[in-house]
């Protein structure tokens, strides 16, 4: 027990009282630890914050259906076989010819706060409409017409005249206020948002819209198996995935968790070179010591075991350090490049202690094996 | 049985004889000094008798046993629990206290008391610098510190080489009063030394030259105790 003790005196001592000379092998296995806790917190936050990232570009499922309309119930059915956590919008829309000023144009009827999640790329001069009689105008239509946010505007709709045979046609009007403009540089920008009631009472008949498109926080092989279930438990309705996004989200992701290996090992490497360098000057400059050391009477397992004790105390310092310096770097570049705050894996603490201790250990091993070489007979001559 | 003997002892590196043919017997508790030129084989002797060499050639028995023939680890045992060592130049671990240097050579041996190696450091009149690391000492008291380690797990026999080679007069009156009080308590002493006052207060005095026994000197004098209080 006093022997254990004695021991930790003695390889603090050599650290704390020869600090200058520790500072240098600490802080390299520091900026190692740091390095490697930073972007392994980064490592397992990516696919999170890509994800996040990703799903920002839209919807990456659409549900359309097998025969002619889509009914809002085959949508809901459809939804509900995502688990709904990772669901993050459903916008089901309904496209109509209306005209505006006896002008044919396309009238999209949607659940505004749906599209809103499943299109957050959207960017609106002015708001979003908020409540029914409210309009958003896509930015040609705007110019065409020249309204601007605020202009109140009749929308008709005349109904099909199949449908009505020989009697008057009656055209539909409703009255909107202008909220917003919308502009996205694609077809959108040739249409009128308004909520699904709206165009409901417009068209005069309810439940139905053309596709529902919805944005699932998902991996793509979960995506596939989604649409897969989709399309055979709800038999009206066929599901497909946005394949640009959901298939380039994976690839972006593996190559980034690939460069992100590569440069941990790298740097492991480096700091395990340096930690060898550092040791293997250190023991040649206590040469001496081991040398003394030895003449008075301590065995070469000894002189190992304090020089073992030594670098791992240097690695469970260094990685202490380590730790928290890489959490605030991982955190640094999470703001910056996602834009997010990082989530705190408490699993890095041992990891990264650990494998710094033991790459401090590793790398000191032969500069320690060579300490036992010394000779006492050195140190009596005064060498 | 004598504690020590050298049986026809050689140390040879290529042409040079650093010790040709050397035989020695040294006494339970004698008290023997080496004296010679530089380069006449002095620490390679001690080096031998230290168990940190080996001879070219020829017996080293300590203690009945062959020393010549043991292995490197056997060897650090035996250093570790019969030979106390005091160096010419103050070796301690620098970054130490006094009190921890002591306590090394207790943790290499069994184990550290710290009770025990103040008692040491007292003996050497240093129970007051036990805390001061090395560069907080002067080189007597550094010497001193070496003196309480040499001597903490009471060896069998200390070898001394030029323990007061880098010492003022007074320095080393303290470390040969101390080799005193060491000789009266019946520890074997031998120490090199090109110091004709520290070599003429032991009972013995060997000079070598050029590897070789050149003289041998046994001192009539010798009184031992009534000699120290007589230098009090
Ligand atoms: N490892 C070695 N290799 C070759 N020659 C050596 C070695 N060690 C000692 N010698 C030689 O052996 C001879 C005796 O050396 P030693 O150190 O024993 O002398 P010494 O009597 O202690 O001298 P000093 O009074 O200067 O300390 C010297 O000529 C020295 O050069
Ligand atoms: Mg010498």
């Amino acid at each position: 027990m006093k022997k254990r003790r004695m021991y930790f005196k003695m390889i603090t001592a050599s650290l704390m009282r020869r600090r200058s000379r520790m500072i240098v092998a600490l802080l390299s296995i520091a900026i190692g630890a740091t390095v490697l806790s930073g972007l392994l917190t980064i490592y397992y936050d990516v696919p999170r914050q890509l994800g996040a990232q990703f799903r920002n570009y839209g919807a990456n499922m659409i549900l359309t259906s097998t025969e002619e309309n889509l009914s809002l119930e085959d949508v809901d059915q459809a939804v509900s076989v995502i688990k709904s956590g990772d669901v993050v919008g459903v916008a089901p829309y309904r496209y109509e010819n209306v005209r505006i000023n006896e002008i044919p144009v396309v009238a999209a009827g949607t659940q505004m706060s749906g599209a809103k999640s499943t299109s957050p790329y959207w960017s609106v001069e002015g708001e979003w409409p908020a409540q029914n009689g409210e309009l958003m105008v896509g930015a040609k239509v705007a110019d065409k017409f020249r309204l601007k946010q605020g202009d109140s505007i009749a929308v008709s709709f005349t109904p099909d005249e199949k449908d009505t045979n020989d009697e008057v046609v009656v055209d539909s009007s409703i009255d909107f206020k202008i909220t917003g403009i919308l502009d996205t540089g694609g077809s959108e920008e040739e249409y009128v948002y308004m909520s699904l009631d709206d165009l409901e009472e417009l068209t005069g008949d309810k439940g139905i819209v053309n596709i529902a498109e919805l944005s699932v926080s998902a991996q793509s092989d979960e995506l596939i198996a989604y649409a897969d279930t989709i399309s055979n438990s709800v038999s009206s309705v066929s599901a497909r995935l946005v394949k640009r996004v959901t298939a380039s989200e994976t690839t972006v992701l593996t190559k980034l968790q690939a460069l992100v290996l590569l440069v941990t090992i790298v740097v492991l490497a480096l700091t395990m070179i340096c930690v060898f360098t550092t040791m293997a000057a250190v023991v040649a400059e206590r040469r001496k010591e081991i040398g003394l050391r030895k003449a008075i009477g301590a065995s070469d397992k000894s002189i190992i075991a304090e020089f073992v004790g030594e670098s791992m105390l240097l690695g469970l310092l260094g990685g202490i350090l380590g730790t928290v310096l890489g959490f605030i770097f991982a955190q640094q570049v999470s703001v910056n490049v996602f834009g997010s705050s990082i989530s705190f894996r408490p699993l890095l603490i041992p990891i990264t202690i650990f494998a710094s201790m033991a790459v401090t250990a590793l790398s000191s091993l032969l500069p320690i094996r060579s300490a036992t070489d010394v000779d006492p007979a050195l140190v009596l001559k005064g060498e | 049985m004598s504690l020590l003997e050298l049986k026809n002892v050689s140390k040879i590196y290529g042409e040079l004889h650093a010790l040709d043919n050397v035989s020695l017997k040294v006494e339970k508790g004698e008290w023997v000094s080496i004296m010679g030129p530089s380069g006449s084989g002095k620490s390679t002797m001690m080096n031998i008798i230290g168990c940190m060499d080996k001879p070219t050639k020829g017996e080293v028995l300590l203690d009945g046993v062959d020393i010549s023939k043991e292995s490197s680890k056997n060897l650090t045992t035996i250093r570790r629990d019969k030979i106390g060592l005091i160096f010419q130049q103050f070796h301690l671990v620098n970054y130490l206290t006094a009190l921890e240097n002591v306590m090394l050579a207790q943790y290499y041996h069994s184990i550290p008391d710290e009770k025990e190696a103040m008692e040491a450091l007292e003996r050497v009149g240093l129970a007051d610098r036990a805390k001061h690391l090395p560069s907080q000492l002067s080189g007597g008291e550094q010497q001193r510190v070496c003196v309480a380690r040499a001597l903490i797990n009471h060896p069998e026999i200390i070898l001394a080489d030029e323990p007061t080679g880098n010492l003022d007069e007074a320095n080393e009156k303290v470390v040969v009063d101390l080799f005193h009080k060491l000789h009266d308590e019946g520890t074997t002493l031998v120490v090199v030394t090109h110091d004709p006052e520290v070599a003429e207060v032991a009972q013995r005095m060997i000079v070598l030259r050029s590897g070789r026994l050149s003289k041998e000197v046994v001192n009539r004098n010798f009184t031992g105790k009534i000699k120290l209080e007589d230098n009090n």
